[in-house]
């Protein structure tokens, strides 16, 4: 299978008149037509620069990317042809219909009138829009609208489906319904590049993960092999007397078969890699039970972002989502004005 | 998924006139859907004709003889026009901030359709400010010579309508949020407006002043309406910008098309950088 997607050493450096900001530091990215990829990173990381370079709408200060072999560059209009658009920032017009707007992109995409008439119809009932087609958009709500901007990016049959940060602000039930959706598409055979600040959507919808940090990709792989990389789950117990935190130690690295545990003074919290999953968790149970140690809270827990970023940067990415919207323009920047 | 049955692509000009009329198409279907745009545009300028009719009126007397009423209408048409730039600097940023634009480019798209589509579709908005204007002018009592000599102004209003459209694109493009581009607007373009002789006659200026406000592109395009329509045209010197109001106000539209045009279209492409 060819690369649909392939970008080689991607820069780009915004210039303010205080500071300079390299917001990609040399990306590269392969990603086969038929899969999907799944950028990860927290706010500032680099993930909107990169889709934003890929989808023709920013010029990278160095390194070249081609969508199924025409640069984005060079060749704007024959990318546009082939991909859709749909993000944070790619909108849909809120006073206009929902089949209005589908309509209008449709045309733009150069298609017949007829058929973005018929497109849109189409679009309208798959995103389960039909009651909402003659309404503003103004009157949707964040998921409705979240739905037709997916639309707007699906009118010209696109290849290449760019999405930045599709759930990013919807409900959890909204969010269920858009997972759904994209799986939809992506069985269709759809080409996917999609940012996402969380783990398990990344988890959830994509082939490959590239994980984002500081404008350079610090790690790939799928779902699997990066938690592996953070040690897969662990047992944490709070252990309700101090003098009892010995004996649960030894008991946990018995049952864990694992030296490596940790205590936290603070919060009398023992926590040991579980390479047995729940086998090892039911265990500790019945030791500790037998042993008559008292426990306030015992959990299975699985890897997260946070701990994802923990094991590869060292820092806490919640820390680091703090310190990237503090500093960096690209993300809190208006559209195509950040430098 | 297959690849859908698409256009063949269709020649650079015709590409580019379609899409232009898209866009176009889309900035007129929102007007009524926030009528409160046109509305207050529209209550503004009946606000100056009356405030200025019957208050000011009485007491400026027009050099040579006529009534206030019949000197001021071409004026506030004129003012009107020139505001023309606030509308589409106003919706050049909202489409930037709401990121309209930006899924405009990632369409394969003409590129100059964005910007020709929003001079047009404004140029067709203010086309209907005026003739509630006009109608409005009429039921308070101001005449004009014959139906051509008026349809002869209304070309020129237009004409400059489209030249101010440019320059809102460029302010457009280059002011940060829609409240920022109102203040912009206001600070330059009413003391643009009040130096003229929409309000008062030139002689009633300063003698430094009076040369400034003879050229404003204000005052010659008001000034062609007056000798248009026959209304009361009273001018101050034999210069060409008082005697050839029309032609200098032509020359003016392409000078400004000439500066911002460019500018704003410079602007547009860099939003990739």
């Amino acid at each position: 299978m060819s690369d649909l997607i392939s970008a080689h050493g991607l820069v780009k450096i915004y210039k303010s008149r205080k500071s300079e900001v390299r917001a990609l530091d040399g990306v590269d990215l392969a990603v086969p037509e038929g899969t999907v990829l799944g950028l990860l990173g927290p706010n500032g990381a680099g993930k909107t620069t990169t889709v934003r370079i890929l989808a023709t709408l920013l010029k990278p200060d160095a390194g070249t990317a081609t969508i199924a072999g025409h640069d984005v560059v060079g060749e704007p209009d024959a990318v546009r042809r082939l991909m859709g658009l749909s993000g944070q920032y790619a909108a849909v017009d809120e006073n206009l219909t929902g089949s209005e707007n589908l309509w209008l992109f449709g045309r733009l995409y150069q298609l017949p009138s007829r058929e973005a008439h018929s497109r849109a119809d189409e679009l309208l009932s798959q995103f389960d829009l039909d009651d909402a087609r003659d309404r503003v958009v103004k009157t949707y709500s964040g998921g409705m609208r979240r739905r037709l901007d997916l639309a707007s990016a699906l009118i010209g049959r696109p290849r290449l489906l760019i999405l930045d940060e599709p759930t990013t602000g919807l409900d959890p039930r909204s969010r269920l319904g858009m997972w759904e959706v994209i799986r939809g598409l992506v069985r269709e055979g759809v080409t996917l590049l999609l940012t996402t600040q969380y783990l398990e959507e990344a988890d959830e919808l994509a082939d490959m993960i590239a994980v984002v940090d500081h404008g350079k990709i610090i790690a790939r792989g799928t779902a699997d092999e990066l938690k592996s990389q953070v040690g897969g789950e662990r047992i944490e117990v709070v252990v309700r007397d101090r003098a009892a935190v010995d004996t649960a130690r030894d008991l946990l690295a018995r049952d864990a078969g694992d030296e490596h545990t940790t205590f936290d003074e603070h919060t009398r919290k023992l926590t040991v890699p579980a390479h047995g999953g729940a086998q090892t968790l039911v265990q500790v149970v019945r030791d500790f039970d037998e042993a008559g140690i008292h426990i306030d809270d015992i959990a299975l827990r699985r890897p997260t972002l946070d701990d994802v970023f923990l094991a590869l940067t060292g820092r806490a990415a919640a820390d680091e989502t703090a310190e990237a919207t503090g500093t960096t323009g690209p993300t809190t920047a208006k559209p195509g004005r950040a430098a | 998924m297959s690849a859908g049955t698409r256009e063949a692509p269709r020649g650079g000009a015709a590409r580019a006139i379609t899409d232009g009329l898209l866009v176009g198409w889309r900035n007129l279907k929102r007007i009524p859907r926030i009528p409160e745009l046109a509305i207050f545009a529209i209550l503004q300028s009946i606000m100056f004709v009356l405030l200025f009719v019957f208050v000011f009126g009485g007491a400026i007397p027009i050099p040579g003889g006529g009534d206030y009423k019949q000197f001021f209408m071409p004026g506030i048409f004129a003012q009107t026009i020139v505001f023309a730039a606030a509308t589409t600097a106003i919706g050049m940023t909202d489409d930037v901030n709401k990121g309209i634009i930006d899924r405009f480019r990632s369409l394969p798209m003409s590129r100059s359709a964005v910007i020709t589509g929003r001079t047009f579709s404004d140029v067709i908005y203010n086309a209907g400010i005026l003739l509630v204007l006009m109608v409005t002018g009429f039921i308070i009592g101001w005449r004009v010579d014959s139906l051509p000599a008026l349809a002869a102004g209304f070309l020129l209003l237009l004409f400059f309508a489209y030249g101010m459209a440019w320059l809102g694109v460029w302010l457009g493009l280059n002011v940060p949020t829609v409240e920022v581009g109102q203040q912009v607007i206001f600070t330059t373009l009413f003391p643009i407006t009040f130096i003229s002789n929409v309000f008062v006659p030139l002689q009633t200026l300063p003698s430094w002043l009076q040369p400034i406000a003879e050229w404003n592109p204000t005052s010659t395009l008001t000034a062609s309406l007056r000798q248009l329509w026959g209304n009361p045209n009273p001018s101050t010197s034999g210069s060409l910008a008082t005697t050839q109001p029309i032609l200098v106000t032509i020359a003016w539209v392409f000078v400004i098309i000439a500066i911002f045009g460019p500018l704003g279209v410079r602007r547009y492409r860099s939003m990739s950088r």
